[in-house]
This record gives C-alpha cells, structure tokens and sequence, in this order.
C-alpha cells in the first residue's frame, strides 16, 4: 500500500496538522507521499522536505488553487489517484481537511472516514461519535481508503531529517466560474496557535465580558499559552468564534489546559478532555469541570488568576 | 427576484441534551425510548431557507429528510418553521443503521436534480455521527459548487457571497448557483415553531418515497465493528489557593 498525504498549509509554511497526519500514515504502512498543492509554494515544498516520513513530494503550484477551493483541488487529487493508485488518501481534520475530503470521496464513490484517532489495521479506524460521548471502531470496506486525522491523537512527524524528492504533480483539469475566494480576515495574534499549543487558557462565561480576557492573555503570555473559549463565551459575543474549544469549536490536547470560568458543559468537555493535565478555577464548586479537572481551585478568577500572573512573574 | 428553490436536508438526531449511552451490545447507542430531534444545524439550515424567503429571495422551500419513519416528526417541525412541503425518503430502521453520509447525499441528489432545486442548504455535521460530510458529498456528486461552514450567505449579482467559518477566522467565497451550503452555528438563531404554525404544517404536502425510488444502492461501505465508552476521566485534587495551585503544576513539570 501507499498513502497519500494532502498537506495543508498557508503558502508560506506548513500547517502543523499536517505532521500528525504524516505519523497517522506512516502507521498504516507502505510509501506515505504528500500533495502540496497551492499558490507560490515552494516554501512549504522545502520545508516538507526535511520531514521524516516522507518518501516523495507532488507539487502543484498554479494560481488556481489560491484560496484552496475543494472544487479545484479535487480534480488534482483525482488525477493524482488515478496515475498513482494509492490504498489511503488522508488530509488533517481541519476546517480545510473536512471541507475537501468528502468532495473527493464522492468522486470515487468512497465512504470516507471523518477525524480519526486511532488505526487498527489498514482498514479499521476509531473515531468519536456523539461529541465523544461514545467511541466507533469502523472498518472501510472501499478499495480506497479516505480518512482524515484528528492532530491531537497523533505525535507530530519531526520536522528534520526527511530527504523527500519532489516532483510536479499530474496535470489536471480546473472548473472555471463554480466558485471564486475572495478574501479572509484572519485573527492576528503572537500567541500560539490554539490546536497545537503546549498550554491552553480557555475563558468560559464566568469571565463576564471581553474585556476581562486580558487577564487572561497576561497569564497566558508567562505560560506561552494559546488562549481558548467555550461556546458561551462566543455566543456571549466576548470573543471571536476561532477562539472556542468544543464539539463546534476546535478539538485541543495540549499537555496543560486550563479552564476559567467554565462550568464544563458536555460539547466543551468533548473539545479538550484529551488535555494531559487539566486544571479548572471556577467560584462554583459543583461546577461538572471539577469533575474532569486534575486542580481543581475553588476561587473567584477575578482574584485567582492576576495572582496566578504575579507569582509566574517573580 | 423569487425565484430559487431552495432544498433542506434535516436529519434526525438523538437530542443534544441526551446523555447518550453505549447499547448492551456494543454495536451503537441506545435510541429506543429517548429523546429525538432536528440536528441543530439542519435548523439552522431551514432558518436560512425561510429567510431567503421572506426576503423574496426563495419561492419555495421543500424540506428533505432520510430515515425511517419517525422522520416525519422532523419534517413536520420543518414545515412548521416555514418549509413549504416536505419529501420523505423512507428507510427501514435496520437498513438505515448500514448506511451514512455516502448512501444519504446520493439520494439527495437525485432529489435535488428531480425538483430542479437552486440552492441545498443543510446542517455543517449531524451531532450524532459527527460525520461533517453529507453537503459536501451531495455537491461533489451533482458537480455543484460548495460553501461549507457558512456563517453569513448574501446573495451578489445572481451568485452567493458566502462567510465561511475556517480555522483561522473568516473567509469569503463567491459561488455561482445551483450550489450547496453548510450551516454553521452563527448563521442565524432559528426560530420557534409557533402554536399556529404546528397546526399548518399538519396540512402542508409530504412526498413519501423510498430508496429504489432514486436508484441508490444501499449496500453499506462502512462496517462497525464495535461502540465502546470512552475513556474516563477521574476528578483530582482540589487546591486552596493560586499559590498552591502553581506550585502543583510545577511540581508535575507542567509549567
């Protein structure tokens, strides 16, 4: 067998999931072989260059994938499919990943397996069904095997040491007019990112507004942290909807988390109970996040935190 | 510009409130006795369509449900919320457990090209198999273009001009129609079916057909082998103060 791995990145670096995603290949077994497909690339190819587990390298540079659009790139991957004849095709399960990898599968006519944490056998995947509340082990009984990765459950590959050799990727043919990217408003920050942090903050509806984050991001700056939400917080309208950790949010398992503020709703449970070490400050001791948490600080985190800041700094 | 007709996929689902649990048999979870509704995101999807028609945008919204019987309880609370007529493609409970996004966006399809259909909204995932995939397959199998994970839809010199909820923030997309959307949460806040409109959808038309009807083969591609409980996790300690509490996780070497 041989996997193909669809790199996502940004054109000028690789997105991190998809080093998980190489691990998660390289455990089925056989040749792992990464797609960059993109605009001015070449960048991501040098880089993806010095990843282990790598054998080879496609590369399809042409201003039609800008944006990355499954209606363009699907066609790619097809005719990529069609000369190389891999037994898995797997992208990360990232808002990318989930949008393109059904659209491919149609068009093989394959059942795809969507944000896999586990490989059994090269045809047995488990994921989680019910927000986590339940966990499927699936066989794929398709010739070809779709699945995408949830970049939590996977090490990431390490990021020097490969020697893949690249070449162009097949030609193929490009829908003109379906549909056009426009443009993006991507939130600015130096902070980490939040799927593949070390540390999480993540502030719930106990943080009253907005504004209060910044206690917050002043802890999270003496930890290196990213800081996260829960889907009250969003609704709430405290911070932006990138922020929030959850079933409808992003899937985060960073080594610390921890959650202020949070009661520990189930859909906020699903997004970050994989975290190694969980820590909870919330003034409600029966809050259900106590149930989950390894710390637990019963305490107002108007107080709690800003001393949790002063004492990082001495 | 009334014009579009505006298909909705709404699946029925185990209420997100339920505290699912895993069958004795360890092949799924318990369904029988509990409680089923729309999948939040399939309402966020029929909001949109009832939208785009009081903005005389849509002229007719039909809403479209696979499954066994019970799905007609979902499509009446479609209809009730705004939907037009409903079709149900039928599906016995023991075929339905075999199949998945693969078999349902097939289907679909066939519906949407037999209604001549402008616009397929549905919800971005079903909140029970978490699949995120039935509206970009059904697209996929019509060659219509997508926009997943819409959190605002305009419709722009006869296109849509869609915000998409990625990674990283927002994006926007321009696709020409016929095309699918994906609902994401913050599409819009759906609303109540009134009293009144519950008694309306009674009377409003249901289409039955089944499988064989749209010529979609049924056989499973995805085997389960096995459901278990996940994982759980064990409350740990309580601290008294900040100070302990950082000098915990320094102990363990988190920080």
């Amino acid at each position: 067998g041989s996997t193909l791995v669809i790199a996502e990145h940004t054109n000028e670096t690789l997105t991190p999931v998809t080093l998980n995603t190489i691990t998660a290949a390289n455990k089925i077994g056989g040749d792992v072989v990464c797609l960059v497909a993109g605009t001015n690339c070449s960048k991501v190819v040098e880089q993806l260059a010095q990843v282990k587990g790598v054998s080879k390298i496609l590369v399809a540079d042409n201003e039609a994938y800008k944006g990355f659009l499954a209606e363009a790139l699907t066609p790619l991957v097809l005719a990529t499919q069609q000369q190389f004849n891999f037994s898995h095709i797997t992208v990360g399960a990232t808002a990318f990943g989930k949008n393109l990898l059904p659209r491919i599968a149609a068009k093989l006519d394959v059942a795809p397996i969507s944000d896999i944490i586990g490989i059994e056998s090269d045809d047995t995947f488990v994921r989680t069904i019910y927000a986590g509340n339940a966990v499927a082990t699936v066989k794929s009984k398709d010739p070809v095997k779709l699945f995408s990765v949830r970049g939590t459950a996977f090490e990431a590959s390490g990021e020097t040491g490969g020697s893949a050799g690249q070449e162009e990727a097949p030609k193929a043919d490009i829908p003109t007019g379906l549909s056009s990217w426009l443009g993006q408003s991507l939130s600015e920050s130096d902070r980490p990112e939040l799927t593949s942090a070390k540390t999480v903050i993540s502030g719930g509806r106990g943080m009253k507004n907005g504004d209060n984050f910044k206690l917050l991001y002043a802890l999270a700056d003496k930890l290196n942290a990213a800081v996260g939400a829960s889907r009250a917080a969003v609704d709430a309208g405290f911070v932006p909807n990138d922020m929030q950790v959850g079933q409808t949010g992003k899937i985060v398992a960073p080594d610390l988390y921890i959650a202020v503020g949070i009661s520990g709703a189930i859909q906020h449970l699903a997004g970050m109970k994989d975290s190694k070490t969980i820590v909870a400050i919330n003034k409600d001791p029966e809050a259900p996040i106590f149930q989950v948490a390894d710390f637990g600080l019963v305490a107002d985190l108007f107080k709690a935190v800003p001393e949790m800041t002063e004492i990082l700094a001495k | 510009m009334a014009s579009l007709r505006v298909l909705v996929g709404c699946k029925r689902v185990i209420d997100y409130a339920v505290k699912v649990r895993v069958r004795p048999d360890k092949l799924g979870v318990v369904t029988d006795g509990v409680k089923h509704s729309m999948n939040p995101f399939d309402e966020i999807a029929i909001e949109e369509a009832v939208r785009l028609k009081e903005k005389k945008i849509a002229k007719e919204i039909v809403a479209v449900s696979c499954g066994p019987a019970k799905c007609q309880e979902t499509l009446r609370t479609a209809l009730a919320m705004g939907a037009d007529r409903a079709i149900h493609v039928e599906i016995a409970e023991k075929e339905y457990e075999g199949i998945g996004p693969l078999q349902v966006s097939k289907m679909l399809a066939k519906l949407a090209k037999d209604e001549d259909a402008n616009l397929f909204i549905v919800g971005k995932q079903a909140i029970d198999d978490d699949c995120n995939q039935t509206g970009q397959m059904l697209a996929s199998y019509l060659d219509w273009p997508q926009a997943t994970f819409a959190s605002e839809v305009v419709v722009e010199d006869g296109d849509l001009k869609v915000t998409r909820e990625v990674d990283g923030g927002l994006e926007t997309v321009k696709v020409k129609m016929p095309c699918v959307i994906t609902a994401d949460l913050r599409l819009n806040e759906p609303r109540y079916a009134t009293l009144p409109n519950i008694m309306k959808a009674k009377k409003k038309p249901m289409l039955k057909k089944k499988p064989a009807d749209l010529g979609v083969d049924m056989t499973p591609h995805v085997e389960v082998l096995k459901v278990d409980d996940p994982p759980t996790r064990e409350a740990g300690v309580k601290v008294e103060s900040a100070e302990e509490l950082v000098s915990k996780l320094k102990d363990v070497g988190c920080i």
